[in-house]
């Protein structure tokens, strides 16, 4: 099967050949639709049968939009606020004030870097304890003012460094779950590239979660879980298909609410199809959580959480009956979530 | 700071074979000692100080009046909801933890008192899948935290785990949101949430329900911090400090409350509990 290198190369050939029409006069048009035909025909064979491992190649691909390419294509005015106050700016993660078709809403945007300078600027994408901090300062001033927070994930991972962990990375991820449990305003997160770990969950606990067709979210990189399980790092495409990565995989599992359909060849194919999909599904889903009063959104954002997990009863009886329990609608969200496992 | 040693990593002496043996050796010092008498000693080598892994159980007896431990937990255990295998089958390791540890998952939760006033009490085992939290961990704290509320008492959770239980996928990850979204009630019904955090607190655990602690408190010789030495190496191949991730290191730069050895860690709680309850 080819991979999206060589088709990459045969476009190129294509718009070459295309090139050499055009100037000398000669007529190429019939190789180049054979050609076109051809490219189109590889990449539906591709994309319909690609790996999970190869979605996770996908959702890195550097030539993949950005954060910065959805808030300058989808929201206008975007005005970005620097700083945590405390320690420093984080250029991996983004915040700041624009508008969405009539309303001011609040971005938090994780951003990776292209070029080798942008991408030591950006940490290569990975937040640090000032990138959650300066998070959570733009949740509450968003919740002050009533502004709707959109969230872009796209990171590796939160930064694993010794200045993360001097600035207590895992108490600022902590901090920002907690802000997001109880944000008084609308939360929408959209993974757009990759979603490493608890990195990403870090500004993902939202009242809507959608993903890109072939973005991935994960407890952990399959690299590092083909090292750690695996015990050998070649292992990553097993990992990556163990761990139910995927947008669709994690549709079916219900732990995400929307697929955003992606052009053929991923999101940087057709960037404006991208984009009408993402904006029309984002204003939908706003407006829904719009018209909940904000206890009703709170308590809707806890019982989604409140009832994430799957488990069974125990087989083995116990030694000590159990003390009964009032089936709440918590406890009974649990068990149907179960239910559907079974 | 004389409780802190210039130590690196303390490590974790964990018997996944059941030994019957009357002698065992420190790995740290390396003296053969007698096992009843570390056992005395609240499982801390007599000879060098070096403190050793606590089960369950041992950790309950330690922290709690006599007797006073009634446990809570849900009758649960791991359904396998990825159907995950890696070099084992997931639902194998989970048979094979049950089996070593008698318990159903990594965690026990229950009703206790301490120094006579009753608490909710968290205990995580680490010889269960390295203490990892998956759905069944993530349940049962979240029961813990909702029996303290319908009891009105504190919520105590004492830590010992390597993060997130990674055969159960992105279930494990929310359990990070879940527990977030349960202490928030916690918090909202004006009871105190303590957190004891021992060898090791890392990875999800520490980036979410440990760390929210209104009064966080490392044992002696823990091991706090986000990421494991082996992903930082993967990652960034950073030279690491001597003492990174440490009590002591968590203690200067200000994640942690305060540092208490393995023997006075009741007596701790009792004065801590007594500015937030009442005792009669």
């Amino acid at each position: 099967m080819s991979d999206e290198r060589t088709l990459d190369l045969l476009e190129t050939k294509i718009e070459e050949l295309r090139q050499l029409d055009s100037i000398d006069g000669i007529d190429l048009s019939g190789e180049i639709a054979k050609l076109e035909t051809k490219l189109t025909s590889l990449r539906m064979e591709l994309y319909s049968n690609l790996s999970d491992w190869e979605r996770v190649k996908i959702a890195r691909n550097p030539k993949r939009p950005y954060s910065l390419d959805y808030i300058e294509s989808m929201f206008e005015g975007f005005y970005e606020l620097h700083g945590d106050r405390m320690i420093g700016d984080d250029r991996a993660l983004l915040t700041g004030l624009a508008q969405f078709k009539g309303r001011t809403v609040m971005l938090v945007a994780q951003q990776k870097g292209r070029s080798t300078e942008e991408n030591q600027e950006r940490f290569f994408g990975m937040t640090r304890p000032q990138g959650y901090r300066k998070a959570v300062r733009a949740m509450k001033m968003a919740e002050r003012f009533g502004f709707p927070v959109i969230t872009f994930v796209d990171t590796p991972g939160a930064y694993p460094g010794v200045e993360s962990e001097e600035a207590n990375i895992g108490g600022a991820i902590a901090e920002s779950l907690l802000t997001m449990c109880q944000l008084k305003t609308p939360i929408l997160s959209v993974v757009i590239g990759e979603g490493g770990s608890g990195g990403a969950l870090a500004i993902a606990l939202a009242d809507r979660v959608l993903m890109l067709e072939n973005a991935v979210y994960s407890v952990i990189t399959p690299e590092g879980a083909a090292a750690i399980l695996w015990k050998e790092k070649g292992k990553s495409a097993e990992a990556a298909a163990a761990l139910n990565l995927t947008a669709e995989h994690l549709s079916e599992l219900g732990l995400i609410d929307a697929v955003i359909a992606e052009p053929l060849g991923g999101a940087h194919k057709d960037f404006d199809q991208t984009i009408q999909a993402l904006s029309g599904s984002l204003i939908g889903f706003l407006e829904d959580l719009e018209s909940l009063d904000i206890e009703k959104l709170l308590s809707t954002r806890f019982e989604r959480y409140r009832a994430i997990g799957r488990f069974r009863e125990l087989e083995a009886p116990r030694e000590e009956p159990l003390t009964e329990e009032p089936l709440t609608e918590e406890t009974l969200s649990v068990e149907a979530a179960r239910d559907a496992d079974e | 700071m004389s409780i802190f040693k210039d130590k690196k990593y303390l490590r974790v002496n964990v018997d996944t074979v059941p030994d019957d043996s009357l002698w065992m050796k420190c790995k740290a010092c390396g003296e053969l000692i007698f096992k009843r008498r570390v056992r005395e000693n609240n499982n801390v080598c007599p000879s060098c100080g070096e403190y050793f892994f606590l089960t369950v159980e041992e950790r309950i007896e330690m922290l709690v009046d006599e007797d006073s431990f009634d446990n809570i937990s849900k009758s649960i255990e791991a359904s396998d909801p990825l159907e995950f295998a890696d070099l084992k089958l997931y639902k194998d390791r989970v048979e094979q933890a049950q089996g070593v540890t008698g318990l159903p998952d990594a965690i026990v939760v229950g009703r206790a008192t301490v120094h006579a006033i009753p608490v909710i009490l968290g205990v995580m085992d680490f010889r269960f899948i390295g203490g990892s939290m998956g759905s069944v961990m993530g349940e049962q704290i979240c029961h813990g935290m909702e029996t303290a509320i319908h009891d009105r008492s504190p919520f105590i959770l004492v830590s010992s785990s390597g993060g997130a239980r990674l055969q159960e996928g992105l279930f494990s990850l929310m359990q990070m949101a879940k527990t977030t979204a349960v202490r928030a009630k916690l918090a909202e019904a004006g009871l105190p949430f303590i957190s004891i955090m021992t060898y090791p607190t890392s990875g999800g655990v520490q980036a979410s329900i440990a760390s929210l602690g209104d009064v966080i408190i490392a044992e002696r010789g823990a091991m706090i911090g986000f990421a494991g030495r082996r992903v930082i190496q993967y990652t960034i191949a950073q030279e690491l400090p001597a003492n990174y991730q440490t009590d002591q290191f968590a203690f200067e730069h200000g994640a942690i409350d305060r540092v208490v050895q393995r023997a006075q860690m009741r007596e701790e709680l009792a004065s801590l509990l007594g500015f937030f309850v009442e005792v009669a």
